[in-house]
């Protein structure tokens, strides 16, 4: 786990669905396949309405054509972030982008859940809706141990909810290397193998 | 004891006496479900995890329903149906519904029912956000992602957080014209898309308890709407029938007790009610149907684990037949049952089917099919700016197909009558 998080800022609104983070119709790709996985960073956020994407101006492009990684790392967002489908393409496809971190107001549950059970990304809970302090571009560190956010474009820095418990599943790497860390599978895990 | 039916199935399942909302734990799953668009990425995790040898903790727990991209000619997307049946054969699985084949059912939330899957006092995780349609049978069913499902592939456990209840009660009796889909409309209006988030949503009341399970089954369906971990309904003859008729597996019944704790309250009286839609995009912006009638529509859409089962055929086929649709109109049965239902039932002496062939509907393939939208060839899909009133349950932007098609959420009886009359309609317009 790094300690501290770089980068520049996307900013989206309230209720980005999963539908608006990762169109249906790209959920063919296999995420297991290194090279193949790439098309879920190249049509990451795709489905966000222009008008939306990036704000406060919007019509900011997430990933440029052709490439399968955004010049942007940390997404900030405002009330339930990643409602909707259980996809798990939706954490994966901002990890794949090249995100690494999500900091927005509320998440819906199962996009919580899967971005750190599966460590794709840290979704951090801000105190406020941080959306109209930062602008898309601006530039970003969070310290992860702390709990801070920092926008370095404006110098102001706020301290995000805390993770609590699930800290630990984050310095674990995912949910496996924590039921291992902790005892609760078998640390070579090959626990039905033969 | 002062618990909820949700409290008491995960403090059987994690073996406690009791379990307070907010404690994590660990629970015995009794289901798991997949279907094509996350079984592959949550087999390709759990041969990562747990070896290219590693088995199934229980072969006979394992339900793989594929029906989201079925008839399409994306390769990416058949090539997945070729992984699930490649896993079936390896791990001898009892329960796959293959493609092609008289196994088929269609949507996997109908299919989890009609074949038995579904029984009271169980605990079931899918890998879609609509697994909590099940809590219609009294059960603790939630939507997960592909990596805590191949977790429960090689443990058969998972962990999760206990979640506060809020209770919906409706006194009295609906109006013949309100359908299940009007009251859950209706109660993410009030409550709003994350009003529910990390809760149970539990429906009680005389006037649900009257509902058909199919009708349960939509009240509980678009808990996720909500925010909602879960729903659940307690479980009395309406199931029990059901269930029989289905499998003969045992189940244990669990009930609310009268001192526990609620995060939330409300009660409705069930005959104030009206027919709702919810307006583009969200399925949280509320307006009574009347209130929209000025809204041209260029297509209707019936469908989906939301509203493509029998009993949403029967309201449409009441208001279409023996009349012609105005507007294109997309039937689409939720499984294979449900299509062989429509040939089977009758209406005046007609099958639905012919009924909905002779208002000039186009019928489509037990599938998800353009609930969310999917490949470029996917039957009703949106590709450009049409307006659409359908019976499914999201409408964010693009979640038919296009970004700049927009979407209203309505029962069947509305999507009908709008059908007719080519802008959004109120069904009272078509009761006598």
């Amino acid at each position: 786990m790094k300690h501290i998080i770089e980068g520049k800022a996307y900013v989206l609104g309230d209720d980005i669905d999963t539908d608006q983070i990762i169109p249906a119709e790209h959920l063919v790709y296999s995420l297991s396949d290194p090279e193949e996985k790439k098309n879920y960073g190249k049509f990451a956020l795709s489905g966000v309405p222009t008008e939306n994407a990036g704000l406060p101006d919007g019509g900011k492009v997430f990933v440029s054509e052709g490439k399968h990684e955004s010049e942007y790392s940390i997404i900030v967002g405002g009330k339930n972030f990643g409602c909707g489908s259980s996809r798990e393409h939706a954490p994966a496809c901002l990890q794949i982008a090249g995100i690494q971190a999500v900091v927005a107001e509320s998440y819906a549950r199962i996009f919580y859940r899967n971005s750190v059970d599966g460590g794709f990304l840290i979704p951090f809970e801000t105190q406020s809706n941080l959306t109209n302090e930062t602008k898309t571009g601006d530039e970003l560190s969070i310290d992860v141990e702390k709990e801070t956010f920092t926008n370095k474009t404006t110098g102001k820095t706020h301290t995000m909810k805390s993770l609590g418990e699930i800290i630990e599943i984050i310095r674990a790497g995912n949910i496996f290397e924590y039921a291992r860390q902790s005892g609760l599978i078998q640390p070579s895990e090959t626990l039905n193998s033969p | 004891m002062d618990m909820t039916i949700t409290e008491k199935i995960l403090a059987a399942h994690a073996r406690k006496e009791k379990v307070q909302p907010g404690e994590n734990v660990w629970v015995d799953v009794d289901v798991l479900m997949t279907h094509d668009v996350c079984g592959p990425g949550t087999i390709g995790i759990f041969k990562e995890q747990f070896g290219k040898g590693a088995k199934v903790w229980d072969r006979k727990k394992v339900v793989i329903i594929p029906d989201h991209y079925i008839f399409t000619s994306d390769t990416h997307a058949n090539r997945n149906i070729d992984i699930l049946r490649e896993f079936v054969a390896e791990q001898d699985l009892p329960h796959y519904y293959d493609v092609g084949t008289e196994d088929y059912k269609g949507v996997c939330h109908l299919a989890l029912a009609q074949e038995g899957h579904n029984r009271p006092g169980e605990v079931l995780f899918g890998t879609d956000s609509h697994t909590c349609t099940s809590g219609a049978f009294g059960m603790f069913a939630t939507g997960i992602g592909n990596t805590d499902a191949a977790f429960i592939l090689g443990t058969g456990k998972l962990w999760v957080k206990v979640p506060e209840s809020m209770r919906f009660e409706f006194t009295g009796e609906f109006p013949s014209y309100i359908m299940a889909k009007d009251i859950i409309l209706q109660v993410i209006g009030d409550i709003g898309v994350d009003g529910a988030t990390y809760r149970t949503m539990e429906w009680t009341g005389s006037a649900i308890m009257k509902f058909s399970m199919e009708e349960r089954m939509t009240l509980c369906n678009m808990a996720i709407e909500g925010g909602g971990k879960n729903a659940v309904i307690e479980a009395d003859d309406t199931t029990f029938e059901y269930v029989k008729r289905r499998t003969d597996r045992p189940y244990t019944v669990y009930h609310s007790d009268p001192d526990a704790n609620y995060f939330f309250k409300k009660t409705y009286n069930a005959a104030d009610m009206e027919p709702i839609v919810a307006k583009p995009h969200s399925p949280d912006n509320k307006a009574l149907v009347k209130d929209c009638t000025d809204v041209k529509i260029d297509r209707s859409y019936i469908g989906s684990c939301t509203g493509g089962k029998l009993t949403d055929f029967l309201a449409a086929a009441k208001l279409l037949n023996g009349k012609k649709v105005a507007v294109d109109t997309f039937i689409v049965p939720a499984t294979v049952e449900v299509e062989k239902d429509l040939q089977q039932e009758k209406l005046d002496g007609k099958s639905l089917m012919d009924i909905f062939k002779n208002s000039g509907c186009h019928i489509g393939d037990a599938s998800c099919a353009a609930c969310l939208g999917g490949p470029q060839d996917t039957f009703g899909r949106t590709h450009g700016t049409e307006v659409v009133v359908s019976t499914t349950n999201r409408n964010f932007p693009g979640r038919m197909g296009s970004k700049q098609s927009e979407v209203y959420l309505a029962s069947p009886y509305t999507v009908a009558a709008s059908a007719l009359t080519g802008h959004i309609t109120d069904p009272r317009e078509f009761f006598q």
